[in-house]
C-alpha cells in the first residue's frame, strides 16, 4: 500500500496480516503436496491442513470435523441456502438486507425475504407472522450477524431462539462474514446450524472460506466431485489459504477485545467531527446497534459517486453501496430495506475501519470528506 | 479556468484534464490515446446508462471491459458512472411516450443531449475536469468568435448530426479527438497501439432494444398496443392494423395492404384515433417541415430574417438546400428548395451553413396533419 493512502474499506477485504502471509509461504513452495494422496508427503499437507480446521474450530465454538471449508464466503452462504432447500425442500427466509450471496440465492429458490427495522435488523414481529404462516415448510431462516453494508448487529440468538420455537424443523443459518473481528463467534455458534466466514475479512487471503454445519445436520454439497470436505464439498483444499485462514482467526480472535476497544475509538473520533463539521450529514445506525469499525453516514444531497471520486483523487479508499458486474455504483438494497429516504440514501458513504487504521488516518479522511462535501455543495449552488 | 478559445483546440492545448467518455468501441478507445499523445491528463469513464436487458449497443458488460482494458493499457484511470435512472427519464420514458404519440423518437441523440453533454459534462465540471471528450467523428471549429459543431472528416462517418444540440457552453469544454480522422485511420491508429478495440465492429443500435426482440417487444412490454384502421386520403378504410404505435411515416410493408396493388406509402400516423393513413409516394412530399425545440450553437443568434440552410434530417442522409425562418406556429419554419420525402414526426432536423460545413442549430419535426375524414371504421 502506498504510504500517503488512507485505507478505509475494511469491510471490502482487509490487508492480509504479516503472520498469515508467512504462515502460507511454505504451502505455495516447499509443501506442495496434495492433501489427499496417500505419500508421506501429502500426508504433511494432510497435517497442515488437519492443524488449521483444529484451529478454527476452536475460535468458532464447534467441532474440527464441523468445518467445511469452502472458496469463500459466497460459496459457503450459496451451500447453506441452496443445500438446505435442495435437500429438504420448502422454503426458505432471509432478511432483506442480507450480502447478496444469500439474498440472491434465497430469491433464486423463490424464498421469503423479511423486511428490517430501521437499523438493518430483520423485523422480529414480521419473521414470526412468516414463521407463523408457513413454519412446517421452512427449511432454513439466514440471518446476518454484522451487516456488512452499514455495521447493524443482529441478536442471532434472539432471532434463532423465535425460529426454534415456531419452525422448529428449519436450519438457521448465519452469515458471520462481517462478524469474525467484532464479535465472539463461540457465543454465537451455540445458536445456530451453519455459520459463513471469509478469510479476507479478517486478514486472511482472498478465496478461501468456511462452512461449518453442525455435528447431525446435513445439506446438500454445492460441488460434486471428489467429495474431499467429508462429501459436504469437493474439489482440492486450499491448503495453504486455510492454512493462512486459520493463523489469521486465531490472531483476530486474540485481539478482538483490545482492538475493538482502540478501533471504536477512532470511529468515534472520526463520525463526532463528520456530524459536528458537515451540514445535512446523519449517521445511519446508531453506534450502539452497530460494530466499532463500521462508520456508515448519509449525506443528504450528495450523489456518492461524485464524492467517491474527490476522495478517491486525495487517496482515501471508502465506498458506498455495492457495484455491478460493470463496476457501477448501485442503489444500496440494505439502505432501501431500513426506509433510509432517497435524498439521503444517495448520499451514502462507508468508511471502515481496521487492524491498520491509525488516528492519522481517520484525520485526514474527515478533513478530505468534508472538504469534498462543501465542494459538491458549492457546485450544485452555483449551478445555472 | 481555461481560455475557451482554445479548449476546442487540443493540438494547441496540452495541459487540460479531460474526461474522456469511453464506450469500450474504438472511436472512444483512440479518442483517448490521442488525448494522452497530446499531453493532455486523461480520465476515462463509461457510463453505464441500460439498466435492462441489453444484446446490442453500449451498455453491455463486455464493453465495459474493453473500455477498461483500454484504458489499462494506456495507463490512465478508469471509471463508471451509474446514469441509469437519469436514462430512464430523459430517454427510455420519453421514446415510448413517443411511440404512444405516433412520432418517432431518436433516442441517442436525446442521450448526447441529457446524459453526454449534460449529465456527465456536469459532473465533469464537479470533479474538477477542464473538458468532456467523446470518439464521436465531428469536429469544433471556430468562426467569427463563435463555436460550432463542424463535419467529422471522414464524411462517411460523420456524426454531427447526432451531436448537433451543442450550444456554447458545452463547445467551449467539448473536446471531438477522432473528429479530423478517417475511420480507416482510426482503426490503423488503434491498430498500431495495439488496442483490443482495433477491429471491433461499430455499434448500430439502440443499445436497450435487442436483437432478438426488437422494438415491437420493447414497447409491447411497456405499452398496451392499439388495433387501428388503414385508410386512404378520401378516408376509405383499406385495411386493419395491429398496432398503431410501431408505424412510421413512409412506411410501405407490414400495414396489411395487399400486394400487387399501387404502392402505397403510410403519410401520417394518427394514434389518438388509431388511424393510418396511406397514400402515394408522391402524397408523401412536403415543401416545408414544422420544427419545434429548436437549438442554436449560438443561442442568441437564432436567424430573424430567414436564411438560406442545407437541412439533414437523419444520422446519414443528404443535406438539401432550404429557407429557414422563425415560425408562426412552431419554433420555426424549413421551406425546401424543392419538395422533399416527409420527415416523420419527432426526428431530428439539423441545420448546417450554406458551406455545409457546420451545425447552426437543430430542431424537431412537428407532424404534419392531412385533413382526412374517415368514411367508415367497419370492417
Amino acid at each position: 500500500m502506498p504510504s500517503d493512502l488512507v485505507y478505509l474499506d475494511h469491510a471490502a477485504t482487509t490487508p492480509m496480516r504479516r503472520e498469515a502471509i508467512e504462515a502460507m509461504l511454505p504451502h505455495l513452495d516447499q509443501s506442495y503436496a496434495n492433501p489427499s494422496g496417500s505419500h508421506r508427503f501429502a500426508r504433511q499437507a494432510r497435517q497442515a491442513l488437519d492443524d488449521a480446521r483444529e484451529v478454527i474450530a476452536t475460535v468458532i465454538g464447534c467441532l474440527p470435523g464441523d468445518v467445511v471449508f469452502t472458496a469463500g464466503g459466497t460459496e459457503a452462504d450459496n451451500t447453506a441456502v441452496l443445500g438446505a432447500v435442495q435437500l429438504r425442500g420448502g422454503t426458505a427466509v432471509c432478511s432483506a438486507v442480507e450480502h447478496h450471496a444469500v439474498l440472491h440465492a434465497v430469491e433464486h429458490v423463490a424464498g421469503v425475504v423479511v423486511g428490517t427495522d430501521a437499523s438493518g435488523r430483520i423485523d422480529q414481529s414480521r419473521l414470526s407472522a412468516t414463521l407463523e404462516a408457513s413454519g412446517p415448510d421452512i427449511s432454513v431462516v439466514s440471518v446476518m450477524a454484522v451487516n456488512n453494508e452499514v455495521g447493524s448487529v443482529t441478536d442471532v440468538a434472539q432471532v434463532a431462539a423465535l425460529v426454534r420455537r415456531l419452525a422448529p424443523g428449519a436450519l438457521v443459518h448465519t452469515d458471520a462474514v462481517q462478524a469474525a473481528n467484532w464479535l465472539d463467534l463461540r457465543l454465537l455458534m451455540p445458536h445456530v446450524d451453519l455459520l459463513s466466514l471469509s478469510a479476507h475479512k479478517f486478514a486472511g487471503p482472498k478465496g478461501v472460506g468456511v462452512l461449518v454445519i453442525r455435528e447431525g445436520v446435513t445439506v446438500s454439497p454445492l460441488l460434486i466431485g471428489g467429495g474431499q470436505e467429508r462429501e459436504r464439498r469437493s474439489g482440492t483444499q486450499n491448503v495453504a489459504g486455510a492454512v493462512a485462514m486459520a493463523e489469521a482467526l486465531r490472531l483476530a480472535d486474540l485481539e478482538r477485545d483490545s482492538e475493538q476497544d482502540r478501533i471504536g475509538v477512532l470511529r468515534d473520533r472520526l463520525v463526532d467531527r463528520l456530524v459536528d463539521e458537515v451540514p445535512h450529514l446523519r449517521e445511519t445506525v446508531a453506534r450502539e446497534h452497530k460494530v466499532a469499525g463500521s462508520a456508515h453516514v448519509c449525506i443528504r444531497d450528495v450523489e456518492n459517486e461524485a464524492l467517491l471520486y474527490l476522495l478517491d483523487e486525495a487517496a482515501v479508499c471508502a465506498s458506498a453501496a455495492s457495484a455491478c458486474a460493470a463496476g457501477a455504483m448501485e442503489p444500496s438494497h440494505v439502505l432501501a430495506a431500513m426506509g433510509v429516504e432517497r435524498e439521503w440514501a444517495g448520499g451514502a458513504l462507508r468508511l471502515t475501519l481496521g487492524r491498520t487504521t491509525t488516528r492519522a488516518d481517520v484525520d485526514r479522511a474527515a478533513e478530505v470528506v468534508i472538504a469534498a462535501v462543501k465542494r459538491i455543495r458549492a457546485h450544485i449552488g452555483a449551478r445555472p | 479556468m481555461h481560455d475557451p478559445e482554445s479548449v476546442h483546440d487540443p493540438e494547441s492545448v496540452h495541459d487540460m484534464k479531460v474526461l474522456c467518455a469511453m464506450s469500450g468501441g474504438v472511436d472512444s478507445s483512440v479518442a483517448a490515446s490521442e488525448l494522452l499523445a497530446a499531453g493532455h491528463e486523461v480520465v476515462g469513464v463509461t457510463m453505464r446508462l441500460w439498466g435492462g436487458q441489453s444484446d446490442t449497443g453500449c451498455c453491455s458488460i463486455a464493453d465495459v471491459d474493453d473500455a477498461r482494458r483500454v484504458a489499462q493499457q494506456l495507463g490512465i484511470d478508469h471509471l463508471v458512472f451509474n446514469f441509469t435512472e437519469d436514462f430512464d427519464t430523459h430517454v427510455v420514458d420519453p421514446y415510448v411516450r413517443a411511440h404512444q404519440q405516433g412520432t418517432t423518437p431518436n433516442p441517442c441523440i436525446e442521450c448526447n443531449r441529457h446524459l453526454k453533454f449534460a449529465r456527465l459534462s456536469e459532473r465533469a465540471d464537479l470533479l474538477g475536469f477542464d473538458a468532456v471528450a467523446t470518439g464521436h467523428h465531428a469536429r469544433v471549429i471556430e468562426v467569427d468568435g463563435a463555436h460550432y459543431v463542424a463535419r467529422g472528416a471522414d464524411t462517411e462517418k460523420d456524426q454531427s448530426y447526432v451531436v448537433h444540440m451543442l450550444t456554447q457552453r458545452e463547445l467551449a469544454r467539448t473536446l471531438f479527438p477522432v473528429g479530423h480522422l478517417t475511420k480507416t485511420v482510426v482503426r490503423a491508429l488503434a491498430s498500431a497501439a495495439g488496442l483490443r478495440t482495433a477491429s471491433k465492429p461499430d455499434s448500430q443500435d439502440v443499445c436497450f432494444i435487442t436483437h432478438t426482440g426488437g422494438r415491437a417487444q420493447f414497447l409491447g412490454d411497456r405499452i398496451p398496443f392499439r388495433r387501428g384502421d388503414v385508410v386512404d386520403l378520401d378516408g376509405n378504410r383499406l385495411a386493419g392494423i395491429e398496432s398503431v404505435e410501431l408505424v412510421t411515416i413512409g412506411q410501405r410493408r407490414g400495414i396489411g395492404l395487399p400486394g400487387g396493388g399501387p404502392k402505397r406509402y403510410v403519410v401520417d400516423v394518427d394514434t389518438e384515433r388509431a388511424v393510418v393513413v396511406v397514400g402515394t409516394d408522391e402524397d408523401l412530399f412536403d415543401t416545408e417541415v414544422h420544427l419545434d425545440a429548436m437549438t442554436w450553437a449560438v443561442p442568441a443568434a437564432g436567424p430573424s430574417v430567414p436564411r438560406a440552410v442545407l437541412v439533414q434530417c437523419s444520422a446519414h442522409g443528404a443535406a438539401r438546400s432550404a429557407i429557414y425562418a422563425a415560425g408562426m406556429y412552431a419554433d420555426g419554419v424549413i421551406r425546401w428548395d424543392e419538395p422533399q420525402r416527409r420527415i416523420a414526426p419527432g426526428q431530428s432536423v439539423v441545420l448546417y451553413d450554406p458551406t455545409d460545413t457546420y451545425v447552426l442549430g437543430g430542431g424537431i419535426a412537428r407532424r404534419v396533419l392531412p385533413s382526412v375524414v374517415v368514411r367508415s371504421t367497419d370492417g
